[in-house]
């Protein structure tokens, strides 16, 4: 187990791993008003594979990925992507966001909302040729969808929604994939979609790190795993950091022995 | 319909029709961004705005009050920002808290400088003054053609189309980017796009569009534009595209018969004199807004099943 | 001339103003705190513009019926019906429409006031002069209040503060958590319309004293002020009733005392200038406070990770972290511990180990609960619970 307290606050290019990385996040703090939800964490995806971030509820998972992003301002800390700032790499990155934070009744297609990952490429006045809608549509099929491609958006199921904002993520066509819980509230076939579109990305050299909370299907899913509470708890592949020593750190009360136990050991 | 209709009525239609068209374009955002109000702010601090244009040059002249109206919807709603900001308080308060300061605060200038001996007033400022925007000098539909009678046309109506066309090339050029923001704002911030600034330049075109029409037709018409026709539109359908195109239909309908309405209807039902045009044009948006309420066929929310 | 108003001594006509308003302020502060806090702040927009068409037919009414189209009475009557007609409007829009609540505000009240513009035009053909006692209705007019106005100003507005002492609590309990309050079994809905009544009734009431527009301010700068300066709810009412009292005293007695100053923009003003001392120094949710207390956060914010930092021999390269450290003396300017900064770093890191033990304990999750990076491990748990926590990291080496 890794137990990183407190890190650099700054930049330190010789440092394994933030050169390469697909993300490095070193020393970032984010606060809502005068509590911190995420204290002084670092993190290094690795490049190619599927993480999973974990931990209890309000334990800063949405808000780590967030403040990665630029959605919200950290106090403190940087974040780099493959090596480089944000800002400069916006197109290698793509965002799956909770999928209650907008208006569904919004008046739009579903393959309108495919179509709006592809806004990097076309700018605000390309014109929309053959190949983009091809690709909307590919990406549309890639999530089992194609038939729904007219329907307005209010019209889906919550599974549905969710394979339709993965589908726009897969249409930005991006290196690094972040999605923030795509399996809450969805239906089996739907997580069975998503696991699978994601582990074809694994396969095509692509980094994903996903915002996690069902423990009993991680050692499944994914490869690495990241555990915060506040702050870092354990970072690194299933087999060293998911460990009911992890878990016990990174849920204290909340989970029974029993249940970590019987979570953690490999099946 | 023929001379005495291009004379009276063709230039008010006109300029009623570009108006109406102005405000409900970008009302449409405003209405998906629930800020559907920010319509309503703007037209109550533009009258600060305007007294305060006419305090500092001392003349009624249409560029710098509708600098004055325009400088003052920027100060409103940089003020209601820094208020919901700074004092944590929910947007719809923020925003009454400011409207309502700074059109006291107009009122009160409004007293306190003479301005009784120059046309400007608060009823003015209120319903406009649409009927009066006659086109003397067009005496037939051949007028159209003369240069020397195209010259004395209104300056509301080059100055209308003109703010239409602005308004219309904000919404047409940044179309891709105000779809995207408005639907998903954490979204458009993931792949570097400004939302804050496009919020800003989207509040300051509805202000444009606010500020042109408020000096022609009055404000009610701008608050009863910004929201009832993209509101009936949003009852039609279930694409932007469309809904935009509907909103236009709309505010068209509501500017054209609304005019009519006042000019002809009284006499109609037997009455001496026309009524207020602005208000009658609001009032008519408001019973399409209401048939549409009632028969459109989108009118519900779309079922989104939660959960499963 | 304005000590004189202040304290009174201006003669019947503006005493009267004077306590009227103030009657009028609290009612409204009170009423619209409610309003506020069920965040349907702007309702009072719309039900204020959606009198006017009510005011005029109520006139043209009188009118056809031989008067003169100036009862207060009869005006005010209109005035309520057509507010009431408005609400129903709006909450027939947000049920059974896709649009929400901001669009159905402003789709009442453009078009209720547009058609009483209408309205307005067409008794302005019945002849000039006649229309004379309705612009008032627009902006307000105090300055002719007669004595009877003014008793409807203080019967209205002690009405409205008597049904709100009585249903004060179910009111409270709807504006702050109306789905709590449904689950306890009170009628959330009829509450709801109880508290738009309540609006209208202030709205009827002051629309002769500030005008249709202004009375908006009067519903909601007060309670938005009062909002500042405490948590409860309660407190919140009466806070709010007091700086509407207040507003409204001052800005009638600043009206009267000089020549050209309208009474009910003057209020406005006043309330606007209780909410901004209030938004700038209350403790607390004040500005001032804020700032201040976020800079103390931060600097906390980075001393702590400094400290961190330093105890695991990292470079610190964020300057205001260095900053902060060499003036606590530290480090030196190298960036080099000082003994005491290796005493507190030390210090720092055990702490972490020891809320890392605590946050493993199952038992102590509510205490695990407080951890944020900066809460003091001593705030949480006696020095035994420390000295037993301590026992298990053993000395600081082994922990490595």
């Amino acid at each position: 187990m890794q137990l990183s307290l407190a890190s650099q606050n700054g930049q330190a290019a010789r440092e394994p791993g933030l050169e390469t990385s697909p993300l490095a996040i070193r020393g970032l703090t984010v606060s809502y008003g005068e509590k911190p939800a995420v204290f002084s964490v670092d993190m290094t995806v690795v490049p190619g594979q599927m993480t999973a971030i974990i931990g209890p509820n309000g334990a800063g998972k949405s808000t780590l990925l967030k403040a990665a992003l630029g959605i919200v301002p950290p106090v403190s800390g940087r974040v780099q992507v493959f090596g480089r700032p944000l800002d400069h790499q916006r197109g290698r990155i793509a965002y799956v966001p909770q999928r209650a934070s907008v208006d569904w009744d919004f008046p739009t297609r579903v393959i309108d909302v495919v179509m709006m990952g592809l806004y990097r490429e076309l700018g605000l006045l390309g014109r929309i040729r053959g190949t983009h809608r091809q690709i909307a549509s590919d990406c549309l099929d890639r999530v089992g969808m194609s038939e729904f491609a007219d329907r307005q958006i209010g019209q889906l199921s919550g599974g549905q929604q969710q394979r339709v904002f993965l589908a726009r993520a897969l249409a930005q066509g991006a290196d690094l994939y972040l999605l923030d819980e795509p399996f809450a509230g969805v239906d089996a076939a739907t997580e069975k979609a998503i696991i699978g579109v994601l582990k074809a990305l694994r396969a095509e050299g692509k980094t994903v790190v996903v915002v996690h909370h069902d423990l009993a299907t991680v050692r499944d899913y994914f490869d690495n795993v990241f555990l915060i509470n506040t702050r870092k708890v354990a970072e690194g592949s299933v087999a060293e950091a998911f460990t009911p020593d992890t878990l016990q750190s990174a849920y204290g009360g909340r989970l029974a022995t029993a249940q970590i136990d019987q979570i953690a050991r490999p099946a | 319909m023929g001379s005495e209709f291009v004379t009276l009525s063709l230039t008010p239609l006109l300029i009623g029709i570009f108006a109406a068209v102005a405000c409900a374009l970008p009302g449409n955002f405003l209405l998906l961004r629930k800020q559907a109000l920010i319509g309503d702010a703007i037209s109550h601090v533009a009258l600060p705005g305007i007294v305060v244009a006419f305090l500092l040059t001392g003349a009624i002249s249409t560029w710098p009050m509708m600098l004055g109206a325009a400088g003052a919807a920027v100060v409103a709603v940089v003020m209601i920002e820094a208020i919901r900001r700074l004092g944590r308080i929910e947007p719809g308060a923020a925003m009454g808290v400011v409207f309502t300061t700074l059109f006291a605060a107009g009122v009160l200038l409004l007293e306190q400088s003479d301005t009784s001996s120059v046309h400007l007033d608060v009823e003015h400022a209120l319903y406009g003054n649409l009927e009066s925007l006659i086109w003397l000098d067009g005496t037939g539909w051949g007028s159209l053609l003369d240069p020397q009678a195209l010259a004395y046309l209104p300056v509301e109506l080059p100055r209308m189309a003109a703010t239409l066309v602005v308004v219309a090339g904000f919404i047409a050029l940044f179309w891709r980017p105000l779809k995207i923001a408005t639907f998903d704002e954490s979204f458009a911030r993931t792949i570097g796009m400004r939302t804050d600034l496009l919020g800003l330049a989207l509040v300051i075109t509805a202000a444009i569009a606010a500020v042109a029409a408020f000096d022609a037709v009055g404000s009610i018409i701008v608050i009863a534009m910004f929201i009832c026709p993209p509101a009936a539109a949003r009852m039609m359908t279930n694409r932007l595209e469309l809904q935009i195109a509907w909103s236009v239909a709309f505010a068209t309908l509501s500017a054209i018969i609304g005019y009519v309405l006042a000019g002809y209807g009284p006499l109609w039902i037997g009455m001496g004199d026309a009524v207020s045009a602005a208000g009658m044009i609001a009032t008519i948006s408001g019973v399409i807004l209401a048939i549409a309420a009632m028969f459109g066929p989108c009118r519900g929310r779309a079922g989104a099943p939660s959960g499963v | 001339m304005l000590i004189d108003a202040l304290f009174l001594q201006m003669g019947y006509n503006a005493t009267l103003v004077a306590i009227g308003a103030a009657l009028l302020g609290a009612a409204s502060g009170i009423t619209g705190t409610f309003l506020f806090l069920r965040k349907r702040a702007l309702v009072s927009d719309a039900v204020s513009h959606a009198t006017l068409p009510g005011v005029c037919v109520a006139f043209l009414v009188l009118v056809a019926l031989g008067g003169d189209g100036r009862n207060l009475a009869a005006l005010l009557t209109g005035s309520a019906v057509s507010a009431g007609l408005g609400l129903l409007c709006m909450n027939w829009l947000t049920r059974n429409t896709r649009l929400a609540e901001d669009a159905a505000i402003g789709a009442v009240l453009s078009v209720f006031f547009g058609f009483g513009v209408v309205l307005l035009t067409v008794i302005q053909t019945l002849g000039v002069g006649r229309q004379a006692g309705l612009e008032g209705f627009l902006l307000g007019s105090t300055a002719g209040m007669l004595y009877t106005d003014a008793l409807v100003i203080a019967g209205g507005g002690a009405a409205v503060l008597f049904l709100v002492l009585l249903t004060r609590r179910p009111m409270t309990m709807v504006a702050f958590d109306p789905e709590y309050a449904a689950a306890r079994g009170l009628p959330v809905s009829k509450i709801d319309m109880l508290m738009m009544g309540l609006v209208m009734a202030v709205t009827v009431v002051g629309l002769k004293v500030v005008g249709l527009i202004l009375i908006v301010a009067l519903l909601i700068i007060p309670p938005v002020a009062a909002r500042f300066w405490t948590e409860r709810a309660d407190q919140v009412v009466i806070l709010a009733g007091v700086l509407g009292a207040l507003a409204a005293y001052l800005g009638a007695a600043i009206s009267a005392s000089a020549p050209n100053l309208p009474t009910g923009p003057i209020i406005v003003l006043m309330s606007f200038a209780l909410f901004a001392l209030s938004l700038l120094v209350a403790p607390n949710r004040g500005v001032l406070a804020a700032v201040l207390r976020h800079q103390r956060f931060q600097r906390r914010l980075h001393m702590r990770q400094g400290l961190l930092a330093l105890a695991q021999d990292q470079t610190i390269y964020e300057p205001l972290t260095l900053r902060l450290l060499s003036r606590a003396g530290l480090v030196r300017a190298d960036g080099v511990a000082t003994r005491s900064g290796q005493a507190r770093a030390a210090k720092a890191l055990r702490d972490e180990r020891r809320w890392d033990i605590l946050r493993r304990d199952q038992a102590q999750e509510a205490a695990a609960a407080l951890y944020d990076g900066l809460r003091e491990i001593e705030t949480v748990l006696t020095p035994d619970q420390i000295a037993a926590i301590d026992r298990e990291i053993g000395t600081p080496k082994e922990a490595f």
